[in-house]
């Protein structure tokens, strides 16, 4: 067995951001390993960000312990980096320049040869599908072109690991399809990924495995499965009210029909291990809800338990 | 260095863009100041003969003209772009995603401003030798002293800019530094035809002391004790200048 194998790709131990008198991030561990899909679920202002910026090294951490490919980023910023894809929160595409240009300088910046780097950039725009718009400017592209044009340009070091900040946060459904579906391909070809997200289903899709961050700390940290198991329940049954808030008496006469109850604006969520049989016994019961939904349980649920919030409605 | 040149390379894709205005700007210029000045004006100073040293007044306001050019460019190429790289094209953010250090965004960038500087000021001396202004093969060193000027202003402006939230700084930057500088460093007429006090002020203005060499150079008047001096005395302003961006861009762009 070989222990350089074994070694994390990610490593940090009580890491620390502060700005000032805020604490971004208060003391985390995680370990990203080779081939892991790893996820930051939180809300925005949960330190996912401040968190990817020092794995980036690009914001130098006020303590603790981060290795990033068992380098430290306060002193080896720049080798790190070499070895880092990044997918920036917001573009840093240039508007004016065309998308060859656009690969052909950021390749540069890695002190890839011209030649190596239009070669790439030919089969990296193939992957994200924007061959055809090789000689375009990059203004007139969508929005999920573009977040696609930052994923190929992301790739032109073979970067050892992929750091996508939001991937897809702004896009329209269909782009985020598109993306997610790339992104899917690049994590079966073996890339690690080191993801953040304020979507559940992003998260579900892709992270093989993910920690729940609120307030500058983790809270909770598994595969999405093992998070929905340990910290909800299989089905949910959703009932749906007109009012903001459910009549009052609802809640005493259906205690008991579920593990757990919690209460929404405008719905009330029932926890439980057979969604359609608890719908029928609420039904007898005679309540009146506008409408009754079963689903099964998502990270949304697993949010809400840990936090008391709703990870969307913000 | 090496690291430096890739970021100088972003620059020189980027002006591929733009260059033929910049082209005919560097060369009309020139040619409209000192038709205007040189000549025009020119025409009743010498009327009066009270130029110092007894030369044409074209040859006297030339190569103020040129280290105020030199300055002009630099406080142009150190604002916007600098802004824009961190708030509009976000380009410095990018780089730093790649290999790439502050010290290599900062030597980069300043590199391609002296580019810029040195080239307009290369053409803008051909034409004032066109027009009969230079009178010392000496003046070829107006070249390397204006990359001087340009690095006492592109250094500690860049750094300035890479503090601002907006664009709003660099019209006060202009109005109370730049254009006062333009006309009262010994540009258009002496220092010494100022008051005692302001005299002094402008003896301590990085530009004055470009004024004086690119004068004495053009003109072929050029002492080395005073040389020594207007040349020490820019380079500090760029070495401090950069050494202040080094902190600005760090304190700026990792966070």
């Amino acid at each position: 067995m070989n222990a350089a194998t074994e070694l994390p790709l990610v490593h940090a131990r009580g890491l620390v951001k502060r700005f000032g008198d805020l604490v971004a991030v208060d003391a985390i561990d995680f370990d990203v390993h080779k081939g892991e899909a790893f996820g930051f679920l939180g809300p925005n202002g949960a330190g996912k960000s401040s968190t990817m910026r020092m794995i980036g090294c690009v914001s130098p951490p006020s303590g603790g312990t981060l290795r990033v490919l068992g380098l430290d980023p306060d002193k080896n910023g720049a080798d790190i980096r070499a070895q880092l894809g990044v997918v920036p929160q917001e573009d840093s595409l240039d508007l004016e320049l065309s998308v060859r240009e656009n690969m052909l300088i950021y390749g540069r910046y890695f002190g890839l040869a011209r030649k190596l780097v239009q070669e790439r950039a030919a089969r990296l725009l193939e992957f994200v599908q924007l061959e055809e718009r090789i000689d375009s400017k990059v203004e007139p592209l969508s929005g999920g072109m573009k977040r696609r044009l930052t994923i190929a340009r992301s790739l032109i070091n073979e970067p050892d690991i992929l750091l996508l900040d939001e991937p897809t946060t702004g896009l329209d459904p269909q782009a985020r399809h598109v993306v997610w579906d790339r992104l899917h391909e690049l994590k079966h070809r073996g890339a690690t990924l080191l993801l953040t997200t304020h979507y559940m289903d992003e998260a579900e899709q892709l992270c093989d495995r993910l920690v729940v961050m609120d307030k500058a700390k983790i809270v909770a940290e598994g595969s999405p499965q093992e998070l929905i198991r340990r910290y909800s329940t299989r089905e949910v049954v959703e009932l749906r009210f007109a009012s903001e808030r459910p009549p009052d008496d609802i809640a005493g006469r259906i205690d008991g029909l579920a593990r757990r109850i919690e209460t929404l604006s405008g719905r009330l969520l029932l926890y439980t291990d057979d969604g359609d049989r608890t719908a029928d016994r609420v039904h007898e019961l005679g309540v009146q809800a506008q409408s009754t939904l079963v689903r099964r349980s998502t990270l949304e649920d697993v949010f809400l338990h840990l936090t008391g919030r709703s990870l969307v409605d913000e | 260095m090496s690291y430096a040149l890739r970021s100088y390379e972003f620059w020189l894709t980027f002006y591929r863009r733009t260059w033929r205005g910049t082209v005919a700007t560097s060369i009309v210029n020139p040619v409209f100041y000192l038709g205007a000045i040189g000549v025009g004006l020119g025409t009743l100073v010498n009327k009066s003969g009270t130029t110092p040293g007894g030369v044409n007044y074209l040859s006297f306001v030339a190569p103020g003209v040129l280290a105020a050019t030199a300055m002009q460019i630099a406080g142009t190429e150190a604002s916007w772009p600098v802004l824009g790289s961190i708030r509009w094209t976000r380009v410095y953010y990018a780089m730093l995603a790649t290999p790439l250090r502050i010290r290599d965004i900062v030597f980069g960038h300043q590199a391609w401003m002296s580019t810029r500087v040195v080239s307009s000021c290369a053409v803008y001396l051909a034409v004032i030798a066109a027009f009969g202004g230079v009178h010392s093969p000496l003046a070829i060193l107006a070249v390397p002293a204006c990359f001087l000027i340009g690095l006492a202003f592109t250094a500690p402006l860049a750094a300035y800019a890479a503090t601002c939230e907006d664009d709003g700084a660099f019209v006060v930057v202009n109005r109370f530094a730049i254009v006062p500088m333009f006309l009262f460093s010994g540009t258009f007429f002496p220092v010494s035809q100022l008051p005692k006090a302001l005299e002094w002020v402008a003896y301590a203005t990085p530009l004055w002391h470009g004024v004086d060499l690119c004068r004495s150079l053009t003109l072929g008047t050029a002492e080395w004790g005073l040389s020594i001096l207007h040349v020490v005395y820019l380079a500090a302003w760029g070495a401090a200048g950069l050494t202040f961006a080094l902190h600005t861009y760090r304190q700026r762009l990792l966070k």
